[in-house]
């Protein structure tokens, strides 16, 4: 491969983002065109990278390796079929959050969009970086122009939300620093592909696991470490929140699967107990505390922690069925999860309230609408047809191979997700209108229809036709499990 | 017969200095050309100091006088930071009127004190350094002697500045006594095993290198000399001292008491985590710049010492790494304050950067880079010198070390989070003026260029600085 085709996908929205920043016109919708056309061209370059992935090897493919710190460090990135999947969703992502920006946005769209941009380069650079140091320098570069999201251009309560979700992040990944320079010290490299190979020494792991885990069970937002996304999501604008939700939450879901598993399997095997734990917690805990939200913003953000907590628990399984079904959900969620966020934008732009008690009765004023925040709502509720079904089928099948008591109580948690669903569906779009600022209502313009319907399309073509994406990650999370069992028994036996 | 052509560089800034002085006395208004000449006479210098080859390592004057890369380097950083702050505060000296000759010539002098001291092999020499460097900042840090801040901070520099060297000096004269030398190449060789009064002497040299990078606990000075000295010197006094006390420090702790490790090896760590903490929980409450400033420089200087502690080479590399990013960091961060002129007044308190980034978008830009850096933000280079830090931290499985240390980094972010948020999220003021020095200009945009990316080829620097070996 010589075009390094990677590597594009990390610079063009920099590139993107910087003739933007000094580009001397004050148009914002020219300014906007351009923030399109870059990302647009790189979700189709995502596709073409989609297109020439070999779905038959696990192997990384598209490997560039740059020296970077010379002996020390090198600049690797790749993909197999676990990473490729969040690239695609993260290009995808983005172009409809910059579609999305409007009005709402009035002052500094310029550096809005700036940020949006950098925003993606990073995400895009932490799912195909194959090195340790590099994956966190993407990851923690993420923290600055996500910063900047919510404390200029959020809430009321921007400043608080914006520093809760900086020191909690930071916090969480000092740690995993200390862990990265340690593997360096004890194996003389950071290098991914090549730690996979040798394994790192069983008595370390388990510190190691600890390390890396606190820095993703903040990001995930697993209990009790998830209180800054709520506030974080509630504050920041409505890009900002999609963002959020749908890509970077992922990045700790990848982390689990990438580093925890695939490094620290002893340990990973040790923590299964703890994980399922935090798990259940995180799925019927924030399930309930969802019911109870009177914030549109606030009960979605609940409910990602909840969803989000099906994934770990799937992956902590590590089955082939939880693993591809939290990769599965992890997609499907950040379809879901984008598209109700734009869905609750909507409404905020219109008369500027997420309280539920003020809506009620919508599906006469604004009826397309209604149909198609339906669709969202049974995505998220998991209903079959639905990309959300799959998901949590493969998870909930893959936690009954391994404990029955574990899986049962994770299904309680389908049926709390489609209680605080339905409800919030039945709140604002049935019943009779109570406030009367509604009746002036618009429903969807094009623009709106055309953003919330290219999220609704893939919900309900991944909802019947799963194959694209089981295909893709297959291959590589069976040779996963394969080396994690490897390392389990190999440590048995030296064991005895 | 010595061979003069190693020290040309120190040679010729004395003989300038003595030039300009008595330039400076029978010209009349010749402040102006002072500045000039004296900007020219250090660049002067640093073309001298490449006169030879730069990886040579010779002693002079019986041992006493060491060229290494170590010094040569050192000198180099001094030099060309020497030269950035004169030019940030060109414009700056003339508007609160502290133009006087004295002024460059006291930091050309100060630059000189430096220079032998970082070259010193020899307690004697070393201390004739120090002091002509500390004389020279006294003078400086109460240059603006109408102000009351400054003459107050230039007193209590120098009350404390003494005490900490009568320390020092004691310290040295416990070592030659129980070594019999004060050279550091015999001192080395005669001292095999510690014994209580080597252990005292090495202390209160100890104490007296510390009170002059302001290490916790002798750190009281900084924040009052640093808000009280005019910006220009407080620019200055960030920088280049720090370079210099950190060299001496690596220098001393390295060669003449590398065998007695264990003795001051404890010492330097407690210095390290004491001055993280205290530098990252003192600077939540302040309101003045300077003064925050001073409080982050103390928590920075407990980073450099984390990799002196180590006792490895990889340590001391990524202290000289960490100081060298630091001096951009810095030298942006003062660039930037020295850019908050209205009507020909300066403004250094927070609240005075209130919503600067509605009106001086560019402004706020490289405050932002240089916050997020001065944070240890990934990928800015604030990043990569803690990161080498640490990395030499944790080879020698320092893991305590090293964990206090980054938690103390959340610690310190909340601050540089706090100035971010009041540039970039509040509600603004009334603008500043644009017409700066193109000096101040060229200051800003280099050292926010190399800090933001830094990250695009971060080897250069380790490159250079790996030549520095000194076990």
């Amino acid at each position: 491969m010589d075009f390094p085709i990677l590597s594009s996908l990390i610079l063009l929205p920099i590139l993107g983002a910087i003739f933007i920043f000094f580009s001397k016109s004050n148009n914002n919708l020219t300014i906007k065109y351009l923030a399109l056309f870059v990302s647009f061209a790189n979700f189709i370059l995502s596709l073409y990278l989609w297109y020439l992935f070999d779905t038959t090897t696990s192997e990384f493919q598209f490997l560039e390796e740059r020296s970077w710190i010379k002996g020390f460090i090198n600049y690797k990135v790749g993909v197999d079929g676990i990473s490729i999947l969040f690239i695609i969703l993260t290009t995808f992502i983005t172009p409809l959050c910059v579609v999305s920006v409007n009005d709402t946005i009035k002052n500094r769209l310029k550096d809005f969009l700036v940020a949006i941009l950098i925003m993606e380069s990073l995400m895009i650079g932490v799912f195909c970086s194959l090195d340790l140091v590099v994956f966190y320098l993407f990851f923690e570069g993420g923290l600055i122009p996500m910063f900047l999201i919510i404390g200029i251009w959020g809430g009321e309560k921007r400043v608080y939300s914006a520093f809760k979700f900086f020191l909690y992040t930071l916090l969480g990944s000092v740690l995993m620093l200390v862990a990265i320079i340690s593997i360096y010290w004890m194996t003389g490299t950071t290098d991914v592909t090549y730690l996979y190979n040798i394994g790192i020494d069983a008595k370390y792991q388990n510190l190691l696991w600890l390390a890396f885990f606190s820095s993703f069970a903040v990001k995930t937002p697993m209990w009790p470490v998830h209180t800054w996304l709520p506030d974080a999501h509630v504050e920041a604008p409505t890009a900002g929140s999609v963002l959020l939700a749908a890509i970077l939450l992922k990045m700790a879901g990848y982390g689990f699967i990438r580093f925890s598993i695939g490094l620290f399997p002893i340990a990973s095997e040790y923590f299964v107990p703890l994980v399922y734990f935090l798990s259940l917690v995180a799925i019927i805990y924030t399930s309930l505390v969802a019911l109870m939200q009177e914030d549109m913003k606030k009960l979605i953000a609940y409910s990602s922690v909840a969803h989000m907590g099906f994934v770990t628990l799937g992956i902590f399984t590590i089955t082939q069925q939880g693993l591809e079904g939290s990769i599965y959900q992890m997609i499907s969620h950040g379809l879901v999860s984008a598209a109700l966020f734009l869905s609750v934008g909507v409404l905020y732009e219109r008369i500027h309230t997420r309280l539920i008690n003020n809506y009620g009765g919508l599906v006469s004023i604004m009826p397309k609408y209604a149909i198609i925040f339906m669709i969202f709502t049974l995505g998220a509720v998991g209903l079959p047809g639905t990309s959300g079904f799959v998901g949590e089928f493969l998870i909930l099948m893959g936690a009954f191979k391994k404990s029955f008591l574990v899986a049962t109580i994770a299904s309680l948690g389908v049926i709390l997700a489609a209680a605080y669903m339905l409800w919030l569906y039945k709140r604002i779009i049935f019943g009779i209108v109570i406030n009367e600022k509604l009746n002036k209502l618009k429903d969807l313009s094009k623009t709106e229809l055309f953003i919330l319907s290219s999220l609704a399309f893939p919900i309900i073509f991944f909802g019947f036709y799963p194959e694209p994406i089981l295909n893709t990650t297959e291959v590589s999370i069976k040779y996963l499990i394969e080396m994690y069992n490897n390392n389990i028994n190999l440590n048995l036996i030296e064991n005895k | 017969m010595i061979n003069l052509n190693f020290i040309y560089s120190e040679l010729f800034l004395a003989l300038s200095i003595m030039t300009l002085l008595i330039v400076g006395v029978f010209k009349k208004n010749s402040s102006i050309l002072i500045y000039n000449l004296s900007i020219i006479s250090l660049l002067i210098c640093l073309a001298l100091i490449f006169n030879f080859p730069i990886n040579e390592n010779v002693e002079l004057f019986k041992n006493s006088y060491k060229i290494d890369y170590l010094s040569s380097f050192t000198k180099i950083l001094l030099i060309s930071s020497g030269v950035f702050v004169l030019f940030l505060s060109n414009k700056y000296v003339q508007i609160i009127d502290i133009n006087k000759i004295e002024y460059p010539i006291l930091v050309l002098s100060s630059i000189l004190g430096m220079m032998v001291m970082v070259s010193s092999n020899d307690l004697i020499l070393f201390y004739i350094g120090l002091e002509l460097q500390s004389l020279s900042l006294y003078v400086l840090a109460s240059f603006n002697r109408d102000n009351l801040l400054s003459s107050e901070s230039g007193l209590k520099y120098f009350v404390l500045s003494a005490l900490s060297s009568g320390l020092l000096l004691y310290g040295c004269s416990l070592i030659y006594g129980f070594s019999g030398s004060t050279n550091f190449f015999i001192i080395a060789n005669n001292l095999t095993e510690s014994s209580y009064g080597l252990t005292f002497g090495i202390v209160f040299i100890l104490v007296g290198l510390a009170f002059k990078i302001s290490a916790v606990p002798f750190h009281m000075w900084a924040p009052d000399v640093y808000q009280g000295s005019p910006t220009s010197v407080t620019a200055f006094f960030a920088i280049l001292p720090k370079i210099a006390a950190l060299t001496i420090f690596i220098r001393v702790l390295y060669v003449p008491f590398f065998n007695l490790i264990n003795d001051w090896q404890m010492i330097i760590i407690f210095l390290s985590i004491a001055s993280m903490l205290f530098g990252s929980i003192a600077a939540i409450g302040q309101s003045n710049l300077k003064r925050l400033i001073a409080y982050s420089s103390i928590g920075h200087m407990g980073y450099a010492l984390a990799g002196l502690s180590t006792g490895t080479n990889q340590g001391i590399q990524s202290s000289i790494t960490y100081i060298t990013i630091y001096l951009f960091m810095n030298l942006a961060f003062f660039a930037s304050i020295l850019m908050l002129r209205r009507d020909d007044k300066y403004f250094e308190n927070i609240e005075d950067l209130s919503g600067l980034s509605k009106h001086h978008p560019v402004l706020s830009f490289s405050f932002l880079i240089v916050l997020f850096s001065l944070a240890g933000i990934p990928p800015l280079a604030g990043f990569f010198a803690k990161f080498y830090i640490f990395t030499a931290v944790l080879e020698e499985s320092m893991y305590f070390l090293a964990i206090v240390g980054l938690l103390s980094t959340v610690i310190a972010a909340y601050y540089y989070l706090r100035l971010i948020k009041i540039i970039y999220f509040d509600s603004e003021k009334e603008k500043y003026e644009t017409n700066h020095n193109i000096g101040l200009k060229m200051s800003l945009l280099i050292s926010t260029i190399f800090i933001l990316f830094y990250f695009i080829y971060p080897s250069w620097l380790t490159e250079i600085i790996q030549n520095i070996i000194i076990i």
